[in-house]
């Protein structure tokens, strides 16, 4: 059971009321497939990956950028129970997408990196630390249903 | 995953940029390290206070960046360069080389934070694969 202080709730909200979820989606989706290559393995149907100018200026990585924020939404909107809310998107990627949960916690770091280079000095290290601990609850839930 | 001489290049730029802040970015980057993966504070039982910003994270900060900036220096041969410094961290101070991963990702969360055009996903690639070249140097000696 994940206990949250009202700090960590008041501040995980705040991020996302202050995010872009199409900019924050696309530029970490694209900096995982950029900086992890390995990872553009679960996307051989989006067509153009061959740089970072191409991954960047992908609209099927933003479109699916986009896709990521909104189940990282259902996560905040879950946030007591975000295993139980998870439990069928984690069958998804375990038995229909096949992703290596291992991917979750790059593409966590790169969300990091990015909400980091968007928020300035309010993203405080105990901002990072809350946004850090949301994360891996919400990468512990995805790999849950994997065996 | 050894640096291509564009990763090389990547790096001195981006260096070149970031160098008069490195202290700040060193002591930023073990505070959150600290309080983001708490179990690395094991570490530092030694010191008087563990306050984000406060005077024990400061020093050690820059130092973490001095070797930082020596790597850079021996990009060509991190081995040979950190040879020193892998034998500190191998008999002396002991360090889980798992733990390196974790301050590297601090130190370019902070990079992101304060330099946000400067880090660039090309960026971001090259500085990424020089720190995991730097663990490796630095573990070089443990076995």
């Amino acid at each position: 059971m994940v206990t949250w202080t009202d700090f960590e709730r008041a501040t995980i909200q705040d991020i996302f009321s202050k995010i872009d979820y199409d900019v924050v989606g696309s530029a970490a989706l694209s900096r995982c497939l950029i900086v992890y290559p390995w990872t553009q393995r679960y996307f051989g149907s989006f067509g153009n990956l061959y740089n970072a100018a191409a991954i960047s200026s992908n609209p099927r990585v933003a479109a699916h950028g986009r896709v990521v924020l909104g189940g990282l939404e259902k996560a905040l909107q879950n946030m007591d129970d975000i295993k139980q809310a998870f439990a069928d998107l984690s069958v998804l990627h375990s038995e229909k997408l096949q992703v290596d949960p291992d991917n979750f916690k790059l593409l966590a770091d790169c969300l990091t990196i990015v909400v980091a280079s968007q928020l300035g000095k309010s993203f405080t290290p105990e901002v990072h630390a809350a946004f850090a601990k949301f994360l891996a609850v919400v990468v512990a839930a995805l790999r849950k249903q994997y065996h | 995953m050894s640096l291509t001489e564009k990763d090389k290049a990547a790096v001195k730029a981006l260096w070149a940029k970031i160098a008069k802040s490195a202290d700040a970015v060193g002591a930023d980057a073990l505070s959150r390290m600290l309080l983001v993966y708490p179990q690395t504070k094991t570490y530092f039982s030694h010191w008087p206070e563990m306050k984000t910003g406060g005077e024990s994270v400061k020093k050690h900060g820059k130092k973490v960046m001095g070797g930082v900036a020596l790597a850079v220096s021996k990009i060509d041969n991190l081995t040979a360069g950190l040879l020193e410094l892998s034998e500190l961290h191998a008999f002396q101070l002991r360090v889980d080389p798992a733990n390196f991963k974790l301050l590297a990702h601090c130190i370019q969360v902070v990079i992101a934070n304060m330099f946000p055009n400067e880090f660039t996903p090309e960026a971001h690639v090259a500085l990424d694969k020089f720190l995991g070249n730097v663990a490796l140097g630095l573990s070089e000696k443990y076995r």
